[in-house]
């Protein structure tokens, strides 16, 4: 089936077979590999993208599904050789190890920042919360890090998000 | 120092080894057993051949040659023997991901099965001792009297810890991609911890001369040990991509790394401990009992920690090895002494209650003048700093040792100390070090950076030894074709490839244009001390009387490394290993099938690792170590100690909160439940 | 995964038309795309419903009306339903993950699978996925799975979160299909597995979930607790929706309690209920309630567990709402 999608602003066209999920469509077919596969099942957060403005997974998403939508991965965050505020306090912060979930948080990171309402560790459910470290935390476990540097990915979305 | 290549990474431009682009790639998915014991009779590829886009189906039918003594595991479809259920007896490639993963699925192996063992006991009838244990320390040890230093104690520990088996789970799968060129020569993509052996190993098991095999591993996403070893993802590649005559791409799916890429062997482990009224020890025993498969023998170095730890007059380890119809066990992170620490560190706090006596105090009082077991002296040995250093930034000092009486609501507090260790040795390396056109220095080494900061590290190593900016030195890792080089394994990388990384810069500084150096004479000649890191973990643990749900609001770890190559890079080891071990303490576990053999809960929503909400406080620190013994840099590995100890001291902290001891790894709600109710 | 073929709809009606057997409805696809993967569905065709003009949350009189396509996070968001029903916005938000929840809708949330590692498993037998297979899990890993409404046949446990928050607010689940259009009164829409462990759900092939409808809220304070090892991102290992009314006489005059991760299905807890109304609001009459629910769980040896787990979680939850 052919498909046309918005990936980092440019329009992309594509024959697909249906069964393609849109992480293997970014990697294997558009040679965008920032978009990385952990698990394949929804269960890592490593192929996080955002689609329409969301955060997503592109490994549970079918690339006949998004037909028409806007696609962000990792490699559109930056502003040409301007880095993301995110991108540059995860170096900074030295908030990843060996890189590979980094896409996923990044671009997770990115999705929360925008996504308003209190989350399961919010006190108040009336009330749209700070960005504390525990709402980062309770955020950002879809992306899990076994390199264990959280410690440091929360310090640099909280420098972001202030 | 920031990484080096820390903008590749957030930009999505690093690519790891299924990433590369390659002209007129095909994909191969595999086969795996459905029985833990027995043989293929047949492998009918009829239906997978007539599907869209396939191109071949490997299996033992017609089993493309390797050379002969292959690894067990990587001797693919040179025997019909199945040896654990999982084990990969055929695969299909073909022209896309979805059209060899849907082959696969119809292809069809008939089995003659046995009945089958997968389940460790400590009364297993096929326990045997091993030759050595990984990787070559002696199987047991023995000086004194054990049961004469029992028999006088004042006070006995007599205990059993169990752990699980675990698994590695570095976030990037295995993977790799396979191309071979018109002479012959094959080219691997690998995710290897170590160019150099996986070159070797490939080499190896198609019987080709070392030149003619090339693997590059530039940017590996995490292995744990795991991708230490060529993994059978990289023999399959190569294989599929000769038969096909196309370069073939694998990417293990997670529920695959579970079965063919290794695991931490579970341990039965007993430990006797005696003690006078002052808790010196009496007598020492650590009897570990750990598995490993009918096709290969992994025996884990479990006990060798309680050979370095401890001063007593009688001190006794041993390993004990079953062989079940299960995959082969490898490395993960601290292999031994992660479950061994766990044990040891767990009784010593068991003794500590058993004696009325402070757990800080009691390590102290047995810290040793020499290794207890070989009696060298220690390089350096800072134990006792880390846990007088720790103590007081954790607030240990106001701390009431009685257990299960501090509550905040339905919550019960507790804290908890544990030693850690980790062996601090090197490797023999080669290196390379030249002035570039622009006089900016290239420094080659067949190292890898799995995450650890190889590349920065090493930099910042080359820029001491020549004494320029870190700017002006390039260093280049991750491909055979390089120095050759020892694996990222063991805590050795940093000082195997930093110490040939300095000679040869200290060369090319005399020679003025390039420097070659290797390191085996010099490693050679390490002179015979006691060598390791040593630290303290410091905890606190939240403990739901209601739900039995533990939590972790602070996790310290003090650590004595030798001298801190880089203090951001070691920050980020620590605390990461320390999430690991956390992890270990209270979630990570694989099941055994005792039905059907294999494995149980192989994915990432069934086998948990910490996620970033249970981490809300995780904090290292180091005392400076000038150690003159170890190598040019001074250095310690950091990458494994972390883990070591966390465990131990969550139990610890665990039983500090509730006055139960839970002596079965990981701690789940249902063993605080349990006996409380 | 086998071939597929994938339409999308432009209407329910257009929809349901589509529909013929090896037919299945895609929604967000969080679950079915990944049991796709794992070769536990292997549908001949999609119909994607994902886009259909069922994504708003209206206020009906005094009902909130919430679209089977409205995805989890605006569900969880959703000033109404924060007010309202805070206990479904709790449920819904310690589910999945952020990622998840922007993408799963509340028709697919209801209808997702087990997670048992049997049935997710295509090489091992499971009577959900394969009738009259057998039941691994009753003698292999149960540790997670269902001490209540199990059968010979099936072990499992239903995992929503959100789910159980609706059988204890008693959500109306507004089904179209081929039969025509009909209301399920929660928690009714999932049954126990008995000797049909295949089925998960009351519905009929080729229905579609329309939408959900939430009676006003009930009088009483609410909660919504889930139980997990890890802090986040993991299925409950119990969970509990409750609703308890006190009167100024210290009278309980209304209580709800719907559990998850014990059962097959949410999970009401009618006899604790029936226990506990017109009669005192104390910590005795809270374990007493528990404890005549408890009396019918059948636990197996690994998750025997569930039993204190629960009875702790019922009396704590209620003591709580009570104070």
């Amino acid at each position: 089936m052919e498909i046309t999608l918005q990936v980092n602003g440019k329009p992309r066209t594509v024959d697909v077979d249906p069964r393609m999920s849109l992480l293997d469509l970014l990697r294997e077919r558009l040679g965008l590999i920032g978009a990385k596969k952990g698990c394949d099942h929804g269960q890592c957060g490593a192929c996080t993208v955002l689609i329409d403005g969301r955060r997503a997974l592109s490994c549970l998403a079918l690339g006949v599904a998004v037909d028409g939508s806007e696609v962000t991965t990792v490699e559109g965050l930056a502003n040409g050789d301007e880095l993301h505020p995110l991108q540059a306090a995860f170096i900074e912060h030295d908030a990843f190890q060996c890189g590979y979930c980094t896409p996923g948080q990044l671009c997770s990171a990115a999705g929360m920042l925008g996504e308003p309402g209190p989350s399961a560790v919010t006190e108040d459910i009336l009330v749209d919360p700070d960005l504390t470290p525990e709402e980062i935390r309770e955020r950002m476990s879809g992306n899990l890090c076994r390199c264990g540097a959280y410690v440091n990915i929360v310090s640099a979305i909280s420098e972001v998000a202030r | 120092m920031n990484r080096i290549e820390g903008r590749v990474k957030v930009t999505g431009l690093a690519t790891y080894a299924a990433e590369y682009p390659v002209e007129d790639v095909t994909y191969a998915f595999p086969v795996q057993s459905q029985i833990a014991k027995g043989r293929v009779r047949h492998v009918d590829a009829q239906d997978a051949l007539a599907m869209p886009g396939v191109l071949a189906v490997l299996s033992g039918e017609d089993p493309p040659p390797l050379a002969s003594g292959a690894d067990g595991e990587l001797a693919l479809f040179q025997s019909r023997e199945v040896a654990y259920r999982g084990q990969i007896v055929a695969a299909v490639v073909a022209d896309t991901y979805e059209n060899a993963r849907a082959a696969a699925a119809v292809v069809r192996v008939d089995y003659d099965s046995d009945d089958h063992d997968v389940s460790l006991r400590a009364d297993h009838p096929g326990l045997y001792k091993p030759d050595h244990v990984n990787p070559a320390y002696p199987t047991d040890s023995e000086k004194g009297d054990i049961e004469a230093g029992l028999a006088e104690a004042a006070t006995v520990v007599d205990v059993v810890y169990e752990t699980p088996v675990l698994h590695n789970n570095p976030m990037e799968p295995h993977a790799a991609l396979a191309c071979w060129d018109d002479e012959g020569g094959l080219l691997v993509y690998d995710t290897a911890q170590g160019t150099t052996l996986s070159r070797d190993t490939l080499a190896q098991v198609f019987g080709l001369p070392k030149e003619r095999v090339r693997v590059v591993s530039r940017h590996v996403g995490g292995g744990f040990g795991s991708k230490g070893t060529t993994r059978p993802q990289a023999v399959l590649a190569a294989m599929a991509a000769r038969v096909v005559g196309r370069p073939v791409k694998i990417v293990l799916t997670r529920q695959q790394m579970f079965d063919v890429t290794g695991y931490r062997t579970p341990t039965i482990q007993r430990l006797r401990l005696g003690a006078d009224a002052q808790g010196r020890l009496t007598a020492l025993e650590h009897v570990a009992y750990e598995q490993t498969s009918t096709l290969e023998e992994f025996a884990e170095q479990t006990a060798t920690p309680t050979r370095i730890m401890y001063a007593t007059p009688a001190l006794r380890t041993a390993h004990r090895l079953v062989r079940l119809d299960v995959a082969t066990p490898s490395w993960m992170r601290a292999p031994g002494e992660c479950p061994g620490m766990y044990a040891l560190e767990s009784a010593m706090d068991e003794l500590a209650y058993a004696l009325g006596m402070d757990p800080v105090e009691l390590r102290v009082v047995n810290e040793p003048e020499t290794e207890p077991d070989s009696g060298l002296p220690f390089s350096s040995r800072n134990l006792v700093g880390c846990l007088r250093e720790g103590a007081r930034r954790f607030g240990w000092e106001h701390r009431d040792p009685t257990p299960g009486v501090r509550r905040d609501g339905e919550w019960l507090i507790g804290t908890g100390v544990a030693a850690s260790t980790y062996p601090a040795r090197r490797r023999p390396s080669k290196a390379r070090a030249v002035v570039e056109d622009d006089g900016d220095f290239l420094v080659q080494v067949a190292a890898a950076d799995i995450g650890t900061g190889a590349r920065t590290a090493l930099t910042r190593i080359a820029a001491e030894a020549l004494g320029v900016a870190p700017e002006r030195v390039h260093v280049e890792l991750g491909d055979s074709d390089l120095p050759e080089a020892p694996v990222a394994g063991g805590s050795m990388g940093t000082a195997s490839w930093g110490s040939a990384i300095v000679r040869a810069c200290e060369e090319l500084k005399s020679d003025g244009k390039e420097g070659l150096a290797d390191t085996t004479e010099e490693v050679r000649g390490d002179a015979a001390f006691s060598r390791h890191a040593f630290g303290a973990q410091f905890v606190e643990v939240r403990v739901s009387s209601v739900t039995g749900e533990v939590r972790v609001p602070r996790l310290l770890g003090v650590f004595a490394a030798g001298r801190i190559v880089d203090p951001k890079l070691a920050r980020s080891q620590f605390i990461g290993g320390m999430t690991m071990g956390m992890g270990m303490g209270l979630m990570e576990e694989t099941l055994t099938d005792e039905e059907f053999g294999g494995f149980l809960r192989r994915d990432l929503a069934q086998y948990h690792v910490p996620a970033c909400a249970d981490v809300p406080d995780v904090e290292a620190v180091w005392l400076d170590e000038r150690d003159a013994e170890l190598n040019p840099m001074a250095s310690k590995g950091i990458g494994e100690i972390g883990i070591v100890g966390t465990a131990a001291a969550i139990g610890n902290a665990v039983y500090h909160a509730t006055g139960h001891r839970v002596r079965e790894l990981p701690i789940t709600p249902d063993k605080i439940l349990m006996p409380r109710f | 995964m086998k071939p597929f073929d994938y339409t999308r709809a432009d209407s329910a009606a257009q929809a349901v038309r589509e529909y013929a057997p090896g037919t299945m409805y895609l929604g967000g696809g969080t679950n079915l795309v990944d049991l796709m993967r794992l070769g536990v569905a292997e549908p001949e065709r999609l119909v994607d419903v994902s886009r259909l003009p069922l994504d708003t949350i209206e206020s009906v009189r005094d009902r909130v009306r919430v679209g089977a396509a409205v995805r989890n996070t605006d569900l969880a968001v959703d000033p109404m339903i924060r007010a309202r029903y805070p206990m479904l916005a709790r449920a819904v938000l310690t589910g999945a993950s952020g990622q998840v929840r922007n993408v799963a809708t509340v028709a697919g949330n209801l209808l997702q699978r087990t997670r048992c590692a049997y049935f997710q498993d295509v090489t091992r037998p499971c009577n959900k996925r394969r009738p009259g297979s057998g039941c691994p899990a009753i003698a292999g890993d149960h540790t997670n799975l269902a001490i209540l409404g199990s059968s010979e046949a099936c072990v499992a446990t239903h995992p929503s979160d959100m789910a159980v928050a609706l059988a204890a607010l008693e959500a109306e689940v507004h089904v179209t299909g081929p039969g025509g259009d009909r209301i399920i009164p929660m928690p009714g829409l999932h049954r126990l597995p008995g000797e049909e462990p295949e089925r998960d759900t009351v519905l009929e092939p080729g229905d579609l979930i329309t939408a959900v409808e939430l009676p006003p809220p009930p009088a009483g304070a609410t909660v919504y607790r889930k139980v997990r090892e890890r802090a986040s991102f993991a299925f409950a290992l119990v969970s509990i929706a409750a609703v308890l009314d006190v009167g100024d006489d210290g009278v309980v005059a209304g209580c709800r309690i719907a559990l998850g991760g014990v059962a097959h299905a949410p999970w009401r807890a009618e006899r604790a209920e029936q226990a506990l109304i017109g009669g005192p609001a104390t910590g005795e009459a809270f374990l007493r309630a528990a404890e005549a629910e408890l009396e019918q769980a059948r636990p197996l040896p690994r998750n025997a567990y569930k039993v204190p787990l629960t009875r702790n979680l019922i009396v704590s939850t209620l003591e709580g709402l009570a104070s």
